[in-house]
Parts: C-alpha cells; structure tokens; sequence
C-alpha cells in the first residue's frame, strides 16, 4: 500500500512538469503582456520595453521558462507583476479560503448526494424518486453563478438571513461562526451541480446492487428494509461511488472560480482570473500548479479510499 | 412525511427518521447561526464601509495608474498641494505657499511644519526630494521600489532642492503649467522615506503617509482597513475607521447596498440606479469629472484622412441616446476634447454634433466614401470604459444607418491597448477610447499632437496633426497664467472640434450611493474619495 502511495505521488512530478509548460506555451501564445498590464493604458513602447526588461521579459522563452522552472525547485515561485508581492505570499493566502469552500461544498454535495441516491433508488418510481430525478436535473443544469446571484437575492437582500459576500464581517468579524454564516450560500451553491452528479450515479450504482440474488435472500431473511439498504446495499454500491467523488472534488475545486467571483470569496480561483487578465505568468503558474497538485491528490485519496473499502480492486 | 415512511419497515423507518431528525438539525443551525430574519444591524457604527470595484493594487502612490487605488491613497497621504474642495484648482497642503520664479523654471515651496508621518518620522523638504529622486532618478537606491508609471507627469523636474529643513525648490527643465495640478495628483503624493528604506519593494503592502487615515490592515481579496489618524494636521476625522471592501461583481455589489452590507458604493451600474431612487434609505450623488469617452478616427488613411468623413461620423451618431439610453444618465454628451469639470479652461460655446442622418449622408456623398467596410476595434472592459460593447453595437448600428458599413472586432482590455496604442494604421479605422485626467493639458498633448504620434512615444493612434494646435498646446503648456492658459485652450478645442479627429460622445457623470447614516460626503470633479470629513449616523 504504502509502495502504491509513494509511486502516485512521484508521478505527481511529471505532471506538474507537463503542466507548467503547458501554461507557459499558452500564456506566450495570447496576445497582450504584463508590462501593458502594469503600465496601463499610459504605456509608451519606450516604458513598455524598459519595464520588460525589468521583469525579465526580453529573454527568450526557453530561457525564461527555466529560469523559472530553477527557482520553482528550490521554493522561488517568483514575484507577482501585478501584485508586486511574492506569488507563494499570495497562493498560500489565497488557497486556504479555497479549500474552506470547496471542502464544505464537497461535504455537502457528498452527503446530499449519497442520501438522494439512496432515497431514490429505495423508493424507485415512487414521487420521492421523481422529486429526485427532477431537482437533480435543474441542478446539473443551473448556471451556478446564476444560481448564486438568486440565493442572495432571496437569502441576503429579501430575507436578510445571511450576507451577502465575503468569508468574514470586514470590521470586528472572525471565528467560526462568522465564517459558518459566510460559508452557507456559496457552498450550497458550489455544491449542487456535483450533488446531482453524484446523487445520479448513487441511484444507479445502489439499484443494481438491489437487484442482486444476496439482496433478495437477505430480504426473504426477514432482515428489516433499513438494515438491507445501508447495512448490505450501500457498502457495495459506494466501491463504484468513490472514484467518482475523487473525480467531483477537482470539479468542486474548479468551480470554485465562479462562485468564488459572485460571493468575493478570497480563494484562489478569483486570484486565476485577475491574474490572467494581467497576464500575471508567474502567479498563474503557482496557481495552476497548486490546483492541479490537489486535484491530484484527492483523485490519489480516493483510489486509496476506494481500496480500503473494497480490497478486491487492486492499486 | 407518514405517506413515504409507511412503506418501510420499523428499521426503514428508524432510518428515515434519523434522516429526518438530521435535516431538521441542518435547518435549525442555519436559523440559529443566522441573524433570524431581522433586519440586518448593518454595519459598525463610526465605521464607513466602502463598496469597491477592484482589489487595490498596491498602495504606494507612485506605483498605481487607476482611480480605484486613488481613492484609499488620498486618504492615507497628502501632497504638497491639492485640489480645492469642488474644484480642478490646488490650494495649499503639505506645501504652505509657494513661489514661481518669473521665468516659470522654479517653484520654491514653503512646507509646514511639525507634520509628521505615521510611522512617527518626520515631514520635512528632505523627505519630498527623496520621493521625487526616487521616482525620477535612476541612480536613487530607491528607484528599483518602481515601476513608475506615471512618472512621466514629473518629466520636467531637472531637481529638486533641499534649501532648509522646511522650503525645497523645483528646478524644471523648461516651464510646464501644468506642474501644480500634478502635484495635487495621486503621483505627487509624499511616501514616509524611513518606511521605504525599510520596506523596500514591498512599501505598497506598508504606506505610510502623513494622511487624515493610518493604514491598519490589507487581506488580499478582502479589506484595506484604515484607522482615523487623531493627530492629523489638519484635524482628526470623526470616523473611527474605514474599510474598503473590492467587490468585483457589480451584481454583488448592488446587493451589499441593498442589504446594508456596506455603507458607500461608487461606479453603480446604470441599470442598477433606479433600485437605490428611495430617497428614504439612500442617497445619490453624481458629478461631472474629467473623462472623456470618444473614438480615435484614423486620419491617416482612408476614409477618415478626409475631415468631411470623420465630421459626417460625429453628426450620424445619436449620442443623446447612448447617453440617456444606455448609460441611463449617467454620462452627458461630449462637445469636444475637454471635458466641462475643467471649467476654467472649458469653452462652453462649443456645441456638440447634433444627431443629424441627413447632414452626415451629405457630407459622405461629398467627400466619395467608396463604400469599403470599416473596421471598429471595440473593448469589452477597462478603466473608464463606461459600457463599451453596448455603445459599440450603437454606433454600429447609426453608422450603418447612415450607408457605413462598420465591422466591428471585439477585444479584452489589456489586448486592445496592446493594438490600440502603437497606432491603428494597417488594422483599424475606428477605436474606442476614454481618459480621465487632471489638468485640460494632459489628454491633448498625449493623445492630438503631431509630435505624440506612436512612433514618437505619444499616443495619438488615429495620426491626428495639426500645427495649429500643437502650437496653442506649447505655448499653454509653458504659461503660468491661467486666464491665458484658459483662452488658448478654448482656441484649441474649436479647431479640433472642427477638425474631428475623434467621435466625441460622453464626458462619464462619476456616481456614488450613500445610506443616509452617511453624512458630509461629496463627489469630487477630480473622482478622488475624500473621506476626511464625512461622518456617520
């Protein structure tokens, strides 16, 4: 097991590696540049180039991509051009508040999902199932930043229950329950795409276990119905559900962006998308990579789980 | 609830129950931790909380370009002068009085004394030359704090000199009127030196100025909080603090307003005006400033080399309507290149281009457009765009109306400026643009001389020359009398108002929403946010 664990994440580095030339080629290939960005719409072509030279622009692209790769391998993440502070200051600000979110919204959408699932499979073409159905398709197919926006409205302006953005109150705010408050509607809504996803496959995954000869016997048995779906049916079910969750925990980390944006939520994903219309490089290549390096993880967590719960599926 | 349980077996229903029992505990948790359905408290009282369209940049002064960085560092430093309440004119600040020598090539300063910074240094004529060396002299120790984009503004200073502890001179290479205004800018202001010795790069993440605020804290993302400073010079402002909160989705921001979540909110969306016209709960402001929203025409090939084409564009475009229409009122038309706010240099005899079809058809038959399809470089977003795409699609649509056919390609801020500024020759004939700037110089020298084209570092993209104006622009930049001053510029925006270099359409009404706890607060023409004197509740 252990050996399994070592192996996955040493195929982390290849990955990272892959992905930071990836980044690189894109962010050399559109148009605009960070000089420009920092500049202003003031920027002559004399300040432009003496500002490229300054943050090391005018090398060749090979050279600046190893340059960087040289100081990434000893911690160096480089210092943000639009920031004007250390990238690794930022991303560790940043994706703590990230995980926040995307850890509460996977909890629920978990949770939510799994218990729809399950609800739906047992009472099968019952109106339980098609409440189901239906919620779960008008939640794979919302925009969730729309929906995001309409929560507010109803909880935040209308009812005043919860605020309306931010992860604390900004003056004498802190502590849990505060960031409980803040947490509520932007993880409910970063949740509900994957609870359906996940709710689906459950269904699926939990109706045809039920079917199954052992299931009948256990029935015949006279065990109760409560005991045959989660005691018998469910831990069978879950070997196909995990690695999808592994799956919808990188989505949830994904989507982070747009919900991140809609309730100011200071995650990274908000600091992505202004760090790509600055044409930050730097900051975007700690970003990717600190992304990509959890999604990996939790996809590696997962098969681990999976392991564990169904020692017949080999790693 | 009993219809689905009664299906199930007593295990099934011990189950369904646990469920249940759990869902109820969810919700009850919600309406525990919540604030119950009350009307939310709002926010701290003596706390003005400021709704913000952008995180910060940075806050050292002479680092940022936008007006969102503006409007915290006018309230964490000050200059040596500054613009006067309601006014585009300085008065004195750091700076008592001052003397310009009969040549216009010194100014001799006179600073007040027993001002300090926050960090506990002192102001004196020693501190401003070493900001100035900083952002102008390559060999300070302290220049490599930049970059400094706006430096530019302070190009004329050949030196500055420390004459005693309290009186500094500035030698200029030549003499430039608009050096006072850019004092009074954001650029000028005064950054404590012992906090940029000890800082270094990172002052923007550390001001210390000698401002009516002191800065507390900065969580990216989140909050710039800054405290009252009780032992500013010119008396302590009666909030206890300020918090500037970037809200990035103007959506979001609407609602913060509506649910009392912040106090003041600037740049609202004009869709979302109306829902704050409740004189009740919130006040609106709105005023004037020094923008300009307009097209650059490129007169150096056809059809706009022709001025009857770039004047039969300014008339077949309705711009009352944009104004009204689109930006709901919150921008009025533009006559010509300078914006009203700057009132003592406006000429307001100058009519806009009325909304005329007929003239404009006339003025393209004349001139014999050969009916090629024009290209529009449109932005989707940028400092001061007001709402370029729809406005774009506007235009397209008059000049379409008027038998132009106009193709319009879109592009992100950052690259539009990169196609836009080194000239539109060979790639466009109409670009969107806007500025906002501080002085009736600063625009038409950038942006109309025939010395500001691209390829001479300027930014005059559509190629506009004329030797008329570029010597009214000379001789008005090298007065120090304003009522001069001012008649040159009225010379200078009727002859480009006939010239039509660009498409004149909207000077930007800067606006704001305050709750009505806010008390003592005004829009200033400069935009800038002046905080010292407001109180609340």
């Amino acid at each position: 097991m252990l050996n399994y664990i070592v192996k996955r994440l040493l195929a982390l580095v290849p990955i990272l590696l892959g992905l930071s030339l990836i980044v690189f080629l894109i962010m050399a290939l559109i148009p605009g540049d960070p000089a420009l960005a920092i500049l202003g719409s003031y920027a002559t072509p004399d300040s432009l180039a003496s500002l490229r030279v300054e943050l090391g622009l005018d090398r060749s692209l090979p050279m600046q991509y190893f340059i960087w790769l040289g100081n990434i391998v000893h911690g160096d993440f480089g210092r943000s051009y639009s920031l004007n502070r250390p990238v690794l200051d930022e991303i560790v600000e940043r994706f703590g508040a990230t995980l926040i979110l995307s850890a509460t919204a996977f909890i629920l959408c978990t949770v939510w999902g799994v218990l729809a699932g399950i609800a739906s499979a047992a009472r099968q073409h019952t109106w339980a199932d098609r409440i189901v159905t239906i919620s779960v398709l008008i939640g794979i197919s919302v925009p969730s930043f729309w929906l995001g926006l309409l929560l507010i409205l109803l909880f935040a302006v209308h009812l005043q229950w919860l605020p309306v953005s931010g992860m604390y109150e900004v003056y004498g705010g802190g502590g849990f329950f505060d960031l409980l408050r803040h947490l509520i509607l932007p993880a409910v809504t970063l949740s509900v795409v994957a609870t359906g996803v996940i709710a689906r496959l459950t269904r699926a995954s939990m109706l045809e276990v039920l079917r199954q000869d052992y299931i009948r016997t256990a029935r015949a048995k006279g065990v109760g119905e409560g005991s045959v779906i989660f005691r018998h049916a469910f831990k069978i079910a879950l070997v196909n559900v995990v690695p999808v969750l592994g799956v919808q925990a990188g989505f949830v980390l994904g989507g982070a962006v747009y919900i991140e944006t809609v309730f100011q939520w200071p995650g990274i994903g908000q600091m992505l998308v202004s760090a790509i219309s600055t044409r930050d490089v730097l900051l975007i290549q700690g970003g990717v990579l600190v992304v990509a390096a959890s999604y990996v993880f939790f996809n590696l967590l997962a098969d681990v789980i999976q392991h564990v719960v169904d020692p017949r599926v080999g790693i | 609830m009993s219809v689905a349980m009664s299906g199930l077996a007593p295990q099934g229903r011990t189950a369904m129950r646990r469920i249940m029992l759990r869902l109820a505990t969810a919700l009850f948790a919600v309406g525990a931790i919540s604030n119950g359905g009350s009307v939310f408290a709002g926010t701290p009282p003596k706390v003005l909380i400021v709704g913000q369209i952008a995180e910060p940049k940075s806050l050292d002064p002479a680092a940022v370009t936008a007006v969102n960085d503006f409007r915290i560092l006018m309230n964490l430093y000050d200059g040596l002068v500054r613009y006067k309440d309601g006014a585009l004119e300085v008065e004195p600040a750091l700076a008592k009085s001052w003397k310009i020598s009969s040549d216009g090539l010194a100014y001799t300063f006179a600073l007040r004394p027993g001002v300090k910074f926050h960090d506990g240094s002192d102001f004196a004529a020693d501190t401003v030359k070493f900001n100035f060396d900083r952002m102008l002299d390559e060999k300070s120790p302290y220049h490599d704090t930049g970059p400094f984009p706006l430096s530019f503004f302070f190009s004329a200073i050949k030196e500055v000199k420390v004459i005693d502890s309290l009186t500094v001179e500035f030698d200029l290479k030549e003499p430039y009127a608009p050096f006072l205004s850019n004092l009074a800018y954001p650029t000028g202001l005064i950054v404590s030196p012992e906090a940029i010795k000890k800082f270094g790069k990172d002052i923007g993440r550390h001001p210390s100025g000698t401002g009516p605020f002191v800065f507390k804290e900065w969580e990216s993302n989140s909050k710039v909080v800054l405290e009252r400073n009780p032992t500013y010079w010119d008396g302590a402002p009666k909030l206890e603090a300020v918090v500037f909160r970037p809200i990035t989705d103007a959506n979001t921001r609407v609602a913060e307003m509506l649910s009392g979540g912040i106090d003041l909110m600037v740049e609202v969306p004009p869709d979302a005006l109306a829902q704050f016209k409740d004189g009740a709960q919130y006040q609106i402001y709105q005023q004037s400033g020094p923008h300009v929203w307009f097209l650059i025409l490129n007169a150096k090939e056809p059809p706009f080399n022709d001025k009857r084409m770039r004047q039969a564009v300014n008339y077949a475009v309705n711009k009352k309507a944009i104004a009204e229409n689109i930006l709901q009122g919150t921008a009025q038309v533009a006559a010509g290149p300078t914006p009203p706010a700057f009132a003592w240099a406006y000429d307001d005899t100058l009519q806009p281009y009325p909304y005329d079809p007929t003239k404009a058809k006339e003025l393209i038959k004349a001139s014999g457009y050969d009916g090629k399809e024009l290209t529009f470089y449109v932005t989707e977003g940028g400092s001061g765009m007001l709402d370029p795409v729809p406005m774009g699609t506007a235009i397209q649509a008059d000049l379409a109306a008027v038998g132009l056919k106009v193709k319009i390609e879109t592009y992100e801020w950052n690259t539009f400026l990169g196609k836009v500024n080194p000239g539109l020759e060979g790639k466009a004939n109409l670009a969107e643009m806007a500025w906002m700037t501080n002085d009736p110089d600063t625009l038409p020298y950038l942006a109309l001389r025939t010395a500001a084209w691209p390829d001479k570092q300027g930014f005059n993209s559509g190629y506009y020359s004329n030797p008329d104006v570029d010597k009214l622009l000379e001789e008005a930049r090298k007065s120090t009398d304003q009522a001069e001053r001012a008649t040159l510029y009225k010379k200078m925006q009727e002859i480009v108002h006939d010239d039509a270099p660009w498409l004149f359409v909207a000077n930007w009404k800067q606006n704001a929403i305050a709750t009505v706890a806010v008390k003592n607060f005004k829009l200033q023409p400069s935009f800038f946010l002046l905080l010292h004197d407001v109180t609340k509740g």
